[in-house]
């Protein structure tokens, strides 16, 4: 047995010296799109309404060998909220709703990284929005990653999360009880730097 | 019974047009007021804006056809008037063109910012020429200041008239009402 492990263990240092070891720095690609901030409601209970944050930039750092180290920051431009309904956009954006006048940036920023299992877990960070900062749990799973046919190194991860409107003081409650909460799904691919 | 204008007076057409816009200026104005206070869940918050829009579109086919009939006809004579009054009372008639023009030139960039067409009553739709990123917002914006804007102007333009009616006791306001005197 011994015999069969010192080989295995040898090519897990190899390949871990092939490999970047240490936590590298991501910056997440806005710039050609490979990464979107989208979220759905529901419609009076009948349907979804789908949206999008079409602005944002964020970094993240990433290591394969301790994920539970990774770190994740993003920023988002209130302003750039997208139903595909122009009225309904500008609607969204009045104090009704997002108010972005006032708080143009969302942001959020990650405390802890607990894992969950192979490739999935659970980000715990404070996002900012609508100025309220509160604790959230975001659901993530590594979709994949590596060396990418332009000579760069990728790594990609998708997310989701379920916020209540009315904890970041947002009152929805005319839209009627079926639209107190809104799912976030983040697609989110870096850059190594 | 005169349709067009003469040196005296306005002809049936004009009168029609003045009165019909005045009501339906001040009408679209406190239609606007009201429509954006609506719960989601009122009857009219779907109503109230398709209304709006319709009402709009109409009412900028009638200000172009409006301001080509003012060309193409004569002026009625305001000699009564002082150099100062006559000065201020046209640049309140020639100002409410392009006012009226640009409030409802914003309000259709609102609505068709995003790629979609203007229904007009289902009558037919007018389509979207400008999409830009954030337009609507803007738009929204110079339209709202804008309707203030004519609003103050039609308060001017009908105090103006009520000083010319009660004040001078002249026939300016009377003949917007019931046209040129038989001759």
């Amino acid at each position: 047995m011994k015999l069969v492990l010192v080989p295995h263990a040898l090519m897990a240092v190899a390949l871990a010296l092939s490999q970047p070891a240490a936590a590298a720095d991501y910056v997440i690609d806005t710039k050609n799109a490979h990464a979107s901030i989208n979220f759905r409601i529901s419609h009076l209970g009948f349907s979804w309404l789908v949206g999008r944050f079409n602005r944002f930039s964020g970094t993240f750092s990433f290591d394969d060998t301790n994920p539970a180290a990774s770190k994740v920051k993003v920023e988002i431009d209130a302003q750039s909220v997208d139903t595909n309904h122009a009225e309904r956009d500008k609607h969204i954006r009045k104090p009704d709703f997002l108010d972005v006048a006032k708080y143009p940036t969302a942001t959020f920023e990650s405390t802890a990284v607990k894992i969950t299992g192979e490739g999935k877990a659970t980000i715990l960070g404070s996002l900012t929005l609508h100025g309220v900062t509160k604790e959230i749990a975001i659901e993530a799973e590594r979709v994949g990653g590596g060396n990418d046919p332009w000579g760069g190194v990728r790594a990609g991860f998708a997310g989701t999360t379920t916020l209540s409107l009315a904890d970041f003081g947002i009152d929805f409650s005319h839209l009627g009880p079926a639209s107190k909460e809104v799912e976030l799904t983040l697609n989110v691919e870096g850059i190594r730097q | 019974m005169l349709i067009r204008d003469t040196a005296t007076g306005y002809g049936l057409a004009t009168r029609l047009m003045h009165w019909l816009m005045a009501v339906a200026i001040v009408a679209l104005f406190v239609l606007g007021l009201w429509m954006v206070t609506l719960d989601y869940t009122s009857p009219y918050y779907n109503l109230a804006p398709d209304i709006h829009r319709s009402a709009g579109i109409l009412l900028l086919i009638l200000l172009v056809f409006r301001f080509a009939w003012r060309i193409a006809n004569e002026r009625p004579a305001d000699a009564e008037l002082s150099r100062f009054e006559a000065a201020a009372s046209r640049a309140v008639h020639w100002g409410f063109y392009p006012l009226l023009l640009a409030l409802m030139a914003s309000g259709y960039l609102i609505s068709t910012a995003d790629g979609r067409p203007i229904e007009v009553f289902g009558w037919f739709s007018v389509p979207s020429l400008v999409q830009k990123d954030g337009l609507e917002d803007t738009a929204g914006l110079v339209h709202e200041v804008l309707a203030y804007v004519t609003i103050a102007l039609a308060a001017v333009h009908t105090i103006a008239a009520l000083k010319h009616h009660f004040v001078d006791r002249s026939r300016i306001l009377t003949r917007m009402w019931s046209g040129p005197p038989a001759s």
